[in-house]
């Protein structure tokens, strides 16, 4: 088989009690030195999928191919994949140095030689000089560092995180975000990271799998998933998201008329939704939609503000609009719009090309 | 920079007035602990005390020889001591004679040397002979063990107070009649023998336990819930059942017509007319002690298990060990306060075990403990008993501070 994957899930099932699939017929094919991140609700088989990658579920159906080879009767010792846990996993009897000398010492690796690689790893991680410590005495972005030092010191090919920054604080969990999303450009590592906190998964994905229900959603880089998702779902789960439901009136070219729900009709761009008479929910991002355009927009319509609300940087409006009493907007501070006031009612606009009619809820 | 008293806002300094607001807590602490440690103080305190304290008292031949010994303080023991001493012996025991409470220290001398019983007899019978004067000789002419240096010597050295004569009992050793301190004669030492086979024992029984309970504490602590609540109930179900029951349910099991001993037999392992004992001899005692003890290796085995995480063993195995290298080289590291607590606790259970080797143990079989209620209630040498459970007292004192020399006692963990 093969085809030049270097990871690939070919039709994987997987169930645990032998009555619900936890996932379903997964395809999934990951390049040599991406950074692919599985994104996300609890309960949707990220986690199950890396499992079985590293060797510790198997498959009930399908197979998973690294680097050509088929892996399910290879195990999870002999793959040779390194794998940051979500609570570190250090051993706690284990100086910081032994951590990572222990996958050097079982592959026999000279003495040496596995100094230099400990030494290495560590100064990859800027934690020179904390050799002789105990996990205990780290704090946890210490343990969390020395986590990804041991996963990588013996130069594996692919790396596994499991949500690794779960336990850390947000401040810290941002800065390392940063040093993981290096260390894996400077060394060209390919990494599988899982994680629900989309935020993270943006910053630093080359690609994103959004799982949903046991399946990959849509796998995509980070801008396509947020500006082009492909069903409700990823418009929903990625950023923030307007929506309007609806049914299709007409549709022309790359335009499509929808007749919302509270009556009024509005121009979208069929994306799921293409024929005349589906049910459509129609996602438009907050920030797509403007005050008293400037420039011509296919979309222009009157709300009432509902609450203000100040977030620093930018305001949030909550609008009454078209039906959808959530509908929000977000302006930015720097346009000295001093008639923003609750209850007063504002012309929207927007683009028929940003508003996708997508699969009805 | 000076130190200076800083005042609560009554100008009294801060110091006394947080002592006076403790002083009530403090106060609640100690009565809440009053009365553990009353019952500590008369349950262990003063009985271990007492204990410790009869196994050296050697009081009561001072007490009823004291004419005697006060004679004999100058005496050398070289010669045959002069006319005040046998008038002392015969004073003495006049009085012990007509209180009627000669029979005591006949015992006690007889312990210091042989032969006495029959001398201290005779002559209290014929005590009402002896005239006034001369005593030396007709003490003599009463038994010619009077005319004996060595019997005089040992009654001079049964004068003090205290004596550690049990303990040397206890390592079948001896004072011979210079004080000096020999072995027992080949055939009486049985103390020695026992004391191997105690601490032999407990350190089998403790191997088994282990062995067994390792595999059970870790299905334990990985099972689901359900599976390991019942198995849990499993372990515990023996320890809420008597443990005179359990020793009694063995003795049915191990008998030579049991059900046991039937499997051997339909297996063919050994003829029916030939059927192998499986009680009262070590065989019961292990078997029984091993059952009995489990619960208390599982318990902490189990309890320092549960906190070590699964994802430590994946880690091990994802980094490329197999996975016995991240089990000798992870897991089995991370358990050891466990085995140390379970071992510890075991071991030191087995040493003093009684009721168990009492039922099952037969005589091969049976314990120091044993020899200790032997001595409790049969003997009635309650100095000896004290002497050889003070002896198994300080050697679990010793084998706690060599494991805390070797372990460390910070690193058990009982849960």
């Amino acid at each position: 088989m093969g085809n030049d994957h270097f990871v690939r899930f070919e039709n994987v099932d997987k169930s645990y009690d032998g009555k619900q699939l936890v996932v379903k017929g997964l395809n999934l094919d990951i390049e040599e030195g991406e950074f692919v991140t599985m994104l996300g609700p609890s309960g949707s088989g990220k986690t199950t999928c890396l499992m079985m990658l590293a060797g510790f579920e198997t498959p009930t159906n399908g197979q998973i191919y690294l680097d050509n080879k088929v892996i399910s009767d290879i195990p999870p010792h002999k793959r040779g994949i390194g794998m940051v846990f979500q609570n570190y996993a250090l051993f706690p009897h284990m100086t910081v140095y032994e951590n990572l000398a222990f996958p050097l010492r079982v592959r026999k690796i000279p003495k040496d030689e596995a100094d230099k690689k400990v030494d290495k790893a560590l100064s990859m991680v800027s934690l020179q000089g904390f050799e002789a410590r105990m996990p205990m005495q780290l704090s946890g972005g210490q343990q969390q560092r020395v986590a990804v030092a041991r996963s990588l010191v013996f130069d594996p090919k692919l790396v596994l995180m499991d949500e690794p920054l779960g336990a850390l604080d947000k401040n810290l969990r941002e800065s390392m975000q940063y040093e993981i999303k290096h260390i894996h450009e400077s060394i060209g590592v390919t990494v599988v990271y899982v994680t629900h906190d989309q935020t993270e998964a943006l910053t630093m994905s080359n690609r994103i799998a959004v799982f949903n229900d046991g399946k990959v959603q849509q796998l995509s880089s980070p801008d396509e998933l947020y500006e082009r998702p492909v069903n409700s779902f990823v418009a929903e789960f990625i950023g923030e998201n307007n929506t309007f439901a609806g049914e299709i009136t007409d549709v022309s070219g790359d335009k499509c008329k929808v007749k919302l729900n509270s009556g009024n009709e509005i121009l979208a761009n069929p994306i799921v939704a293409k024929s005349k008479g589906e049910k459509t929910t129609v996602s438009l991002r907050p920030e797509r939609a403007l005050i008293d355009p400037v420039t011509e927009m296919d979309n222009n319509h009157k709300g009432k503000i509902e609450e203000v609300i100040y977030h620093g940087d930018h305001t949030r409006l909550r609008l009454d609009l078209l039906g959808n009493k959530q509908f929000i907007l977000k302006v930015p501070n720097s346009s000295n719009r001093m008639d923003i006031k609750e209850g007063k009612e504002i012309n929207i606009g927007w683009n028929s090309v940003d508003c996708r009619a997508l699969d009805p809820k | 920079m000076s130190r200076e008293q800083i005042l609560s806002s009554d100008g009294i300094p801060l110091e006394q007035s947080l002592k006076k607001a403790e002083r009530k807590n403090k106060l609640k602490a100690v009565l809440l602990v009053a009365p553990l440690f009353l019952f500590i103080l008369i349950i262990y305190v003063f009985p271990i005390g007492d204990m410790l304290f009869r196994s050296v008292d050697d009081r009561m031949i001072t007490k009823m020889l004291p004419k005697t010994f006060q004679a004999m303080e100058n005496w050398d023991g070289q010669e045959l001591p002069d006319e005040p001493v046998y008038k002392a012996i015969y004073e003495d025991l006049k009085y012990l004679k007509e209180n009627k409470t000669y029979g005591k220290i006949i015992a006690r001398l007889n312990y210091e040397k042989s032969g006495f019983s029959s001398l201290i007899k005779k002559t209290v019978r014929k005590l009402n002979k002896i005239e006034e004067g001369n005593y030396k000789e007709q003490f003599i002419k009463i038994h010619k063990r009077w005319g004996q240096p060595e019997y005089l010597v040992a009654l001079k050295n049964a004068a003090p107070n205290w004596s550690y004569a049990k303990y040397l009992k206890g390592v079948d050793m001896r004072f011979d009649q210079d004080r000096s301190i020999v072995q027992v004669e080949e055939d009486r030492r049985i103390y020695k023998i026992l004391w191997m086979r105690t601490i032999n024992v407990a350190f089998w029984v403790t191997l088994f336990c282990f062995i067994l309970a390792y595999p059970i504490s870790h299905l334990l602590a990985t099972l689901p819930m359900k599976y390991s609540n019942l198995l849990m109930i499993c372990v515990l179900l023996p320890f809420w059942t008597s443990l005179l029951v359990r020793t009694s349910s063995w003795m049915v099991l191990l008998q030579q017509q049991g059900p046991i001993n039937d499997l051997i037999v339909w297996i063919g392992l050994a003829a029916d007319d030939n059927r192998p004992e499986l009680m009262y001899n070590v065989i019961g005692t292990f078997v029984a002690m091993t059952q009995i003890l489990l619960p208390f290796m599982v318990l902490p085995l189990y309890s320092v298990m549960k906190t070590i995480s699964p994802s430590l063993m994946r880690a091990g195995k994802s980094l490329g060990g197999t996975p016995l290298v991240s089990f000798v080289k992870i897991y089995f590291p991370l358990t050891i306060p466990g085995i140390g607590a379970g071992c510890l606790l075991v071991f030191i259970l087995a040493i003093g075990y009684y009721i168990t080797p009492a039922l099952v143990g037969g005589a091969s079989g049976s314990l120091i403990s044993n020899t200790i209620a032997y001595h409790m209630k049969s003997s009635l040498d309650w100095a000896f008993a004290s002497a050889l459970g003070t002896m198994l007292l300080v050697g679990v004192l010793a084998i706690y501070w060599v494991y805390n020399k070797l372990v460390g006692i910070d690193n058990i963990k009982l849960g």
